[in-house]
């Protein structure tokens, strides 16, 4: 494929692009395992939600 | 399921936990289908090659707008009906738009440079873009810096409706002043100004960028409501102590 004299610029775009998206994925599949990690560890201590206590 | 029941955080995961992997899928098929096009759409008369950056320009400058439009209205639900679920939408979208519209300024530079011969200039859509970008970054500071999430959450509806009248100037810069920026080509009165052979990998990378960003969102949202249950627990274990 030939992308020009202007190559260089392409393919820092689709980089930055690539990143980027990367970096959100990592940051929502992260977050999640992290929340859930403490919600077990909290519920493994016996706490529970007040609309959970009541059932 | 009506879409009211989905005001329900946990109606809304259960939600979530059905939609995410089709949503998923769906963006990863877009993306590929759309990438393939644009690699084989042909070179613009006066770009050339650097036509392709628009396929990642256009869409995130699309999306970087659409989702701050989507917090303005998610803002409005925080500050006059106080809906958990408005604050969760608007706290989960931040980052998200935050970085859509990096991307927007840094490929935007990048094709600058070859096509106007600088990375930057300071014409109004230019900057009225990093005007947003900066927003954006005001939004996230409110939102992780506040002691009282509630008082944090108004304060970011608040800014967020203020920042709102960018969108406008966002959009009409280029009608408004004398830009180095093109005017708008896709979304126009009279239609499309663009050649159906590059308009169309532009489409289907659109629809690739809103799917990733709807997958992002309802991610992020259930992140959110997770990270306020172990909070709420948290208080209830500090409680017992």
């Amino acid at each position: 494929m030939n992308l020009g004299a202007h190559a260089d610029f392409i393919v820092a775009a689709y980089t930055v692009a690539v990143l980027v998206v990367a970096g959100l994925i990592a940051w929502v599949a992260l977050d999640y395992s992290a929340q859930r990690r403490l919600l077990g560890d909290l519920e493994s201590r016996g706490i529970k939600r007040r609309s959970r206590a009541k059932r | 399921m009506a879409l009211i029941d989905l005001a329900n955080p946990t109606r809304f995961l259960a939600f979530c936990q059905r939609a995410l992997p089709w949503l998923a899928g769906a963006t990863a098929i877009a993306f590929v289908i759309g990438i393939v096009m644009a690699f084989n759409a042909p070179d613009d008369y006066q770009q050339g090659a650097t036509v392709k950056i628009m396929f990642l320009h256009v869409p995130a400058a699309w999306l970087a707008m659409a989702c701050w439009a989507l917090m303005s209205a998610a803002a409005l639900g925080t500050l006059v009906w106080r809906h958990p679920l408005a604050d969760v939408t608007a706290k989960a979208a931040a980052p998200i738009g935050a970085a859509l519209t990096l991307m927007c300024l840094v490929t935007g530079s990048l094709w600058g440079r070859p096509m106007w011969g600088t990375y930057w200039v300071w014409d109004a859509r230019l900057t009225s873009v990093l005007v947003l970008f900066l927003l954006y970054l005001g939004v996230l500071a409110l939102y992780w810096t506040a002691d009282d999430p509630n008082r944090g959450a108004r304060g970011a509806a608040v800014l967020i409706l203020v920042g709102a009248i960018n969108l406008p100037v966002i959009k009409f810069s280029v009608d408004w002043w004398n830009t180095l920026h093109q005017p708008a080509s896709v979304l126009r009165i009279g239609g499309s100004a663009i050649d159906p052979s590059i308009l169309h990998p532009l489409l289907l990378m659109a629809l690739a960028f809103l799917l990733l960003f709807l997958t992002l969102l309802l991610a992020a949202m259930r992140n959110e409501i997770l990270r306020r249950r172990v909070r709420a627990m948290q208080m209830l274990q500090a409680q017992r102590a």
